[in-house]
């Protein structure tokens, strides 16, 4: 811990050796072999009216699906989990089963062992991917267009379900690939071998589905020309932004965005480049904070510590989450609040002050004693921030930054729809964006089926980047929006 | 402590446990490991005629159903009787029998119907020195297709002539083994005894199919591409096998007559059941080809702690004592109601009891109680069926409680206290009227 009296803050790659790199992101969970899904299945109720069904945010027949496994019969078992998740792969992996399908899961209540839902899903899903045709159809083209925002689980889910219904889907993206938080926001032992680009590539299958890379909203392409070129606009633009810490010092070296970090991490082909700090505290409560805090764990870094404000019941990460932190040596440290960034004579952050806080009469205060850490990186993990100006620009009703919606997605502009982590409400879950992408499609195709033809041509010009095509509002007389309601 | 030794026709042995003529009791080498494992006696394989031996398919003989984990429930064969020479068995035979004299060696044995062939083949099998033998008469596959096993015991005229043939040229006891592929298993009991039989042992294996090949639609076991039907065993087999022990056990002609229960012994558990229902010994196969000869020993203990627990002194104590309890269903007392009731405490909300009894009963179960999911048995509907109670994953969570008095919500009628069943039930055309 010497890192703050020296002032040199030791942050290194390659801190493991070489052949630790190779299974260091291994699979946290690992896939259940043909035996082991059949055992477990078996052990599925098929309940009523099943309560693991109800808490499943995009409601996958669990028990149906269950029991196509037991039966044998994986292709139909991931037609079942497909045909209301797309993403059922991913969902398989990242969704905190914990704290929705298996807590309702009646076997939790009746000996704390719920069925493990989110493996045998893994399972059928994986067996499809893997041997199956991808398993929905195309409908025929319906001659309608529409914009899809952000290529994340909203965006995709959105996309598919479109595709399917036959209408054309262009899916702008900022960054330079697909898949949004799967891609570059997942903790790499939650999905190993490129997992998302896998199911992009499946999703894709469907056909209908164009997706235009580093095209990002406010920079590349405008919602005006969006809603001009397209029949409707699906926006699931996530939470570009991160949140501050509110200090000083906190854009000099040493003071990281969690979500870049994960970001850079999961591009990488050569993890032993990654710099890791040997102290290394981690600010925040959530998802993230718990994915960083494992990864530079796993990477070699010697102290990693989590400070939260708060008790470990209001964290956002689930207990899951945090056991899984501690098991892999992370020290959790609940009641600290971040005052102050200690800095080196080249200016660089070494260390961080943090007030005690205490719960007063439901206010969180602080209690007057602190505490300093050393260390050579801090990561911030205090939550992420909407694109709120650029939605508010465009006259769209927000909620504290987060965009409005009705209950079928619908935006306060007509024609534009919206899910996933931008809008209020939401829970901030990759099961919840493909719910919301989901829901939203239907609407969009509810609204679609009903509108008169539309003069062609618009979609094209946006694609090609002229963002502002000529004489948009004379020719476009049935907006989506118009008939939406 | 318990006794458990068993005398069965005169034929002692340590325990209850024999094993049933098959696979484990086919030479002197298996024999002698299930000895010293601790089994009471065995069924010596099947032995066929002086002659060139049978010979069984060089591909798979058994076929099996199983649960998901892989637990074998039920086991089917298409093997035939011993492939040795009878000199090689009936000298093993001897051998074992010698080194063994307080264990029970029994020979099975099936020639041709010819009393001939019975005649031959008895004296040289009571020179071995073993306790009794068994009459093949159940094997359900090849060899009934030459004239012998279960072509034998679908006529109960065949077994009570040839069960006479043996007990003409033998002084050993005489055991019958019996198909239950038939339709009436008392027949060929009655045939048995009418012959002279010392006792009957059953079930041997059911005909069956236990799978097809959907690649190849070929049933398995499948020898180059075709199946035939084996017996079935193990497990699944034990509920018909006690149904056919019951109605021998209380048929009016074969009551009292000794009877060696088989078919699907795993536990001990099982046994005592077959006891209860009178056997006065049991035969084991399934359990001990899935598990080795060790199983004896769970049975053992099981047994002894069981009937130490119920102050069962020997097997004779508790054999048969269920037996008054099988009756006919016209002697059901339908003044007996009873009502399902959840244990809510217990109730882990799985819903299996309501949607049971909802799609395929008599809707007497509630799902959802002033907007919460509830289940709950609604006394209105109940017919006490006792399906939930089978449905149920959690153990004791619904109870069968039977109503004693009051009025019967579901028919508004009083309870009866008084015993009533259907010889005089009012809706019977044929009640026998009481008399005046």
């Amino acid at each position: 811990m010497g890192s703050m009296d020296s002032g040199i803050r030791d942050v290194r790659a390659g801190r493991l050796t070489s052949s630790d790199y190779t299974d260091v992101f291994s699979d946290l969970h690992p896939p259940l072999s043909r035996h082991e899904a059949f055992v477990e299945s078996d052990r599925c109720y098929f309940c009523y009216d099943a309560p693991c069904m109800n808490a499943c945010p995009t409601g996958i027949d669990i028990p149906l699906f269950i029991r196509e496994i037991a039966a044998d019969n994986p292709t139909g078992s991931a037609k079942t989990i497909l045909s209301e998740n797309i993403l059922g792969g991913m969902c398989a992996r990242v969704c905190p089963t914990e704290t929705l399908c298996e807590q309702a899961c009646v076997r939790e209540a009746a000996e704390g062992k719920p069925v493990k839902i989110g493996l045998l899903q893994r399972y059928a899903t994986d067996y499809l991917m893997e041997n199956g045709q991808h398993p929905f159809t195309r409908a025929a083209p319906t001659g309608k267009s529409v914009a899809v925002v952000g290529a994340g689980p909203a965006g995709l889910s959105a996309a598919h379900r479109l595709a399917m219904y036959g209408h054309d889907v262009t899916i702008f993206e900022a960054r330079p690939k697909a898949g949004g938080l799967n891609e570059y926001g997942i903790a790499a032992y939650k999905s190993v071998d490129d997992f998302a680009q896998k199911e992009l590539d499946f999703i894709l299958e469907i056909g209908g589905i164009t997706i235009q890379n580093d095209k990002a909203l406010g920079r590349d392409i405008s919602l005006d020309a969006l809603r001009a070129g397209f029949d409707a606009v699906f926006l699931g633009l996530g939470l570009p932004g991160v949140n501050e810490l509110g200090l000083d010092g906190e854009d000099a070296a040493g003071c990281i965005d969690a979500v870049d970090y994960i970001s850079v991490l999961r591009q990488s082909n050569d993890l032993s480049q990654i710099a890791v700090g040997r102290d290394v505290v981690v600010i925040g409560g959530g998802m993230t904070a718990i994915d960083v805090a494992v990864q530079t764990k796993l990477l070699g870094a010697e102290n990693v510590i989590i400070a939260y404000r708060r008790g470990p019941e209001s964290m956002n990460a689930s207990e899951f989450e945090q056991e899984l932190a501690l098991k892999n040596g992370v020290i959790i440290r609940h009641w600290l609040q971040p005052r102050a960034l200690t800095r080196n004579e080249r200016g660089e952050v070494c260390g961080i002050t943090l007030d005690y806080t205490i719960m007063n009469d439901g206010r969180l205060e602080t209690s007057g004693e602190s505490v300093t850490l050393a260390s050579d990186q801090i990561f911030k993990a205090i939550g992420q921030m909407p694109a709120e100006k650029i939605l508010s620009d465009a006259g769209m009703a927000l909620s504290r930054g987060r965009i409005s919606v009705d209950e079928e997605h619908r935006t306060s502009i007509p024609g534009i729809w919206a899910g996933g982590d931008c809008i209020a409400g939401g829970q901030d879950l990759t099961v919840a964006g493909v719910q919301d992408g989901k829901l939203a499609a239907e609407s969009i195709h509810r609204a679609l089926s009903m509108q008169p033809e539309k003069v062609s041509g618009f979609a094209e010009a946006v694609i090609a980047g002229n963002s502002e095509p000529a004489s948009t509002s004379a020719q476009h007389t049935a907006n989506p929006g118009h008939i939406s309601g | 402590m318990a006794d458990l030794s068993s005398n069965f026709l005169g034929i002692k042995s340590p325990n209850p446990f024999w094993l049933a003529s098959a696979p484990p009791t086919d030479k002197a080498y298996n024999v002698e490991r299930a000895f010293k494992a601790g089994w009471g006696g065995v069924v010596w394989k099947t032995l066929g005629e002086e002659g060139p031996p049978v010979v069984n398919v060089n591909g798979p003989r058994y076929g099996a159903i199983h649960g998901p984990d892989r637990r074998l429930l039920g086991l089917n064969n298409i093997e035939l009787i011993t492939d040795r020479p009878l000199e090689v068995n009936l000298r093993e035979m001897t051998e074992v029998k010698k080194k063994w004299p307080d264990r029970a060696l029994i020979a099975s044995i099936m020639v041709p119907c010819e009393e001939e062939a019975w005649k031959a083949i008895l004296p040289r099998v009571e020179e071995t020195g073993c306790d009794g033998i068994e009459l093949n008469f159940g094997c359900p596959h090849g060899m009934s297709e030459r004239g012998m096993g279960a072509a034998v015991g679908q006529v109960p005229e065949y077994i009570e002539m040839v069960v006479r043939w043996c007990k003409q040229y033998t002084r050993m006891p005489v055991i019958t083994k019996l198909t239950p592929n038939i339709t009436d298993i008392r027949k060929p009991a009655r045939a048995a005894k009418s012959g002279g039989t010392d006792a009957v042992s059953l079930i041997n294996t059911i005909n069956s199919i236990v799978s097809v090949d959907l690649d190849t639609f070929a049933p398995n076991p499948s020898i180059d591409g075709r199946g035939s039907h084996g017996g079935y065993c193990g497990p699944a087999v034990k509920p018909i096998a006690l149904n056919m022990v019951a109605e021998i056990a209380r048929d009016a002609e074969t009551r009292g007559l000794p009877i060696s229960g088989i078919g699907g012994i795993t536990t001990w558990r099982d046994a005592a059941e077959f006891i209860a229902l009178g056997c006065g010994n049991v035969q084991v196969c399934t359990a001990a080809m899935t598990y080795g000869f060790k199983v004896v020993q769970e049975m053992i203990s099981g047994l002894s702690d069981w009937m130490d627990s119920r102050g069962f002194r020997s097997i004779e104590d508790f054999r048969g004592m269920a037996v008054p309890n099988v009756t006919d269903w016209q002697y059901l007392n339908l003044n007996y109601i009873t009502k399902a009731q959840i244990d809510q405490d217990l109730c882990i909300k799985c819903g299996r009891c309501h949607i049971a009894c909802e799609d395929t009963s008599h809707q007497a179960i509630t799902s959802m109680v002033d907007g919460v999911r509830h289940f709950e048995v609604i006394d209105e509907e109940c017919v006490g069926c006792n399906l939930c109670v089978n449905v149920c994953p959690v153990e004791n969570c619904i109870d069968m409680v039977p109503m004693l008095s009051g009025v019967d919500p579901r028919t508004k009628m009083p309870v009866q206290p008084d015993y009533a069943n259907w010889t005089t039930h009012p809706n019977n055309p044929m009640a026998k009227v009481a008399a005046e």
